[in-house]
């Protein structure tokens, strides 16, 4: 049963990685990337289960962190880096 | 009674597993972004939710009790602060909603 | 006082969950960590009711009930627009009134909306919230206001 869970969650982040590649804006592509990396931290927990391994539920809380603070670093970067353009083509 | 926990652990992590699944192919059926971000929070509320209370139906009154839940709690969290944060970067960027655009294209013909 | 309490009750309880071992050398370690980050957060002056809302503690549950059967309906909802297709969606932007008076209310008000599926808050500007939806249904399930009457219940 968790291996069932486990393999769906592959073919979700599979089919959104697809997401990414396509775009076509840049929003879409961090979207897909958000989701790809929430979906990671489910992996994680399934993961825990499928195999036994008791401190893998620790890598999913750190993963999780680390996945929320990278989503808005990258979304703050672009925000500047648009409107730094946008007031150099002033 | 165990047979119980396991059988209710295996239907939340069925029904858990296919809400991300709609969620993926909503996320590539969806025709423009805020449409997808729907789609994306599909598998960010009730998928990561059926997922994380099913493996908490089987975890049992050990510590990874309490970190399921702190797993579950952040996720949600996270996720609607970070689908908020997309939307109104992807705004502030320009991109408009679809259907906003249907009624500039609307107007320009008009004007034509 | 009872904010300072509240956050080394809550960082404790964090501390215990993700640690695992219980020596006392240990359990030393925690009350010494959990005083440095308490006297760190008294020094940048966040330890108050804004950063730890107590005076929610008791009717915030009795929402989040709420709260999570309509996120259920919601999602059942999206996931049979997906499964027919983009020509049953329409999306649409529409404008709310958050009637609460306290941040902390509208601030729940504009998660709320985010977490349900089909609806995202876009921006908050005074008390206009610009909501994108998926479609009419949820549109209309968000139009009737029992959701704002139920925050500002919790935090006016």
């Amino acid at each position: 049963m968790f291996a069932l869970a486990a393999l769906t969650l592959l073919a979700v982040m599979g089919l959104a990685l697809i997401r990414a590649f396509l775009g076509p804006t840049l929003y879409d592509r961090i979207l897909a990337v958000n989701i790809f990396g929430t979906k990671t931290v489910l992996l994680i927990a399934v993961m825990d289960f499928l195999g036994g391994r008791p401190d893998f539920l620790d890598i999913a809380i750190v993963y999780a962190l680390i996945n929320f603070i990278s989503i808005i670093g990258v979304l703050r970067f672009f925000e500047y880096a648009e409107k730094k353009t946008a007031e150099q083509a002033e | 009674m165990e047979l119980m926990f396991d059988i209710l652990s295996w239907i939340f992590l069925l029904g858990g597993s296919f809400f991300c699944l709609t969620g993926a192919v909503g996320l590539l059926r969806f025709p423009e972004f805020f449409s997808r971000i729907h789609a994306a929070s599909l598998t960010d509320t009730l998928g990561a939710s059926l997922i994380l209370i099913g493996l908490m139906l089987q975890a049992g009154w050990k510590l990874a009790l309490p970190k399921l839940i702190l797993i579950l709690v952040f996720s949600l969290l996270a996720g609607t602060t970070a689908s908020h944060a997309m939307a109104k970067a992807a705004l502030k960027s320009g991109l408009r909603p679809l259907d906003q655009e249907e009624g500039r294209r609307k107007r320009e013909r008009q004007e034509d | 006082m009872r904010h300072t309490l509240a956050l080394s009750i809550l960082l404790s309880a964090f501390w215990l969950v993700n640690s695992g071992h219980y020596t006392p050398l240990l359990l030393f370690f925690m009350l010494a960590s959990v005083a440095a980050i308490v006297s760190l957060s008294r020094y940048m002056d966040v330890v108050d009711g804004e950063a730890q809302p107590l005076n929610i503690t008791f009717t915030l549950p009795i929402y989040l009930f709420w709260l999570a059967k309509e996120v259920v309906l919601a999602n059942i909802v999206v996931a049979t627009r997906v499964w027919q297709g983009k020509e049953s969606i329409s999306p649409r932007t529409i404008e709310v009134t958050a009637s609460q008076k306290t941040d902390l209310g509208k601030v729940i008000y504009a998660n709320s909306i985010t977490l349900t599926p089909g609806t995202v808050s876009i921006d908050l500007e005074g008390d206009t919230i610009i909501v994108h939806a998926l479609d009419e249904q949820s549109a209309a399930g968000l139009l009737t206001g029992e959701m704002d009457r139920r925050v500002r219940r919790v935090a006016g």
